[in-house]
């Protein structure tokens, strides 16, 4: 039988690169390949994975740039704009947080990368035209450094996915 | 800065995608990208131990699985902000962290096995920095590529 938290806790380090990967995890979790296969595929049906495949470091691609665009939207136009944002091929994240007033009246984050800053600005306007947020606040907050890159850790042996949270 | 060969570029672009799930992945990979099978092994292989890609695997939905995930900012003085990275850094839930133009200066991570740690981990940061932690939790997601063409 398949036990799906030690099939995470494997797949969370990445597959390995050999030549039948899931048959090499199946051995290490007591399991067959077909099983692995199957679950991996429900998991991908469900949800629970949501892409498999590589995670690149985008810095050194030559995506220099990441600027995150947070917007003041009011609140019936968040779903609409959210949706409209999340449509263009540079926008990576469409998301909506929680405003934190006084310091913090944004309520929908846009993750932007391009190969520089004035990449990002030339995107941003051109979302800024096609959904019509002419009158919408806005700000863009660049990194400035990058302290700390690695895929999140679900499952508290060690590594794994992910970026976005 | 970008000095990927065009093969490693098409491996790049492909596997965003996806990866087959099949006994034989590479060789169908192979068929899709009219790249041998033997190859894209060894140039994935390269690419990782050259940083450009960092992992090669699922990306799991944290809060599907029953996972806490957060993004979390904070104000920090210029005169702190070493001190700080390295106090914020030291915590293994703090996944990503970048300093960012505004006055909520760095911007982090926190992703945890259960929703509720999420909260002992921002206090933990609150009690060992003596600054607030504005926890930003996603409420509605309206989309997630993260694919970068090469």
């Amino acid at each position: 039988m398949l036990d799906e938290r030690q099939l995470l806790t494997v797949l969370q380090h990445g597959l390995p690169l050999v030549s039948r990967p899931y048959a090499t995890i199946a051995e290490q979790i007591g399991s067959t390949e077909q099983e692995v296969i199957d679950h991996i595929a429900q998991m991908q049906q469900r949800g629970d994975i949501k892409r498999f495949g590589v995670v690149v470091r985008h810095r050194k691609l030559g995506y220099q740039s990441n600027g995150m665009v947070v917007w003041d939207i009011p609140d019936d136009r968040v779903d609409e704009l959210g949706v409209c944002f999340g449509k263009f091929e540079f926008v990576n994240l469409s998301y909506r947080r929680p405003r934190r007033l006084p310091d913090w009246p944004y309520n929908l984050f846009c993750m932007i990368h391009g190969h520089d800053r004035e990449d990002v600005m030339r995107n941003l306007a051109q979302m800024i035209d096609s959904c019509q947020a002419g009158n919408i606040p806005h700000a863009i907050l660049f990194s400035t450094e990058c302290y700390k890159q690695r895929g999140a850790v679900y499952i508290h042996d060690q590594t794994a996915a992910g970026h976005g949270a | 800065m970008n000095t990927l060969h065009s093969l490693d570029k098409k491996i790049i672009n492909g596997l965003q995608g996806g990866f087959p799930l099949c006994e034989h992945p590479w060789e169908e990979l192979s068929r899709q990208l009219d790249i041998p099978a033997d190859e894209i092994i060894a140039r994935i292989d390269r690419l990782m131990k050259d940083g450009y890609i960092s992992r090669f695997g699922p990306m799991y939905n944290a809060e599907k699985l029953g996972g806490g995930l957060t993004l979390a900012a904070m104000k920090v003085p210029a005169s702190r902000f070493d001190e700080i990275t390295e106090l914020v850094n030291a915590f293994d839930e703090v996944a990503h962290n970048y300093q960012r133009d505004h006055i909520l200066n760095m911007w982090f991570v926190i992703a945890t096995e259960k929703p509720e740690q999420i909260n002992q981990v921002i206090c933990k940061i609150e009690k060992q920095s003596g600054l607030l932690v504005y926890n930003m939790p996603k409420k509605e997601e309206y989309f997630l590529g993260l694919k970068f063409e090469v």
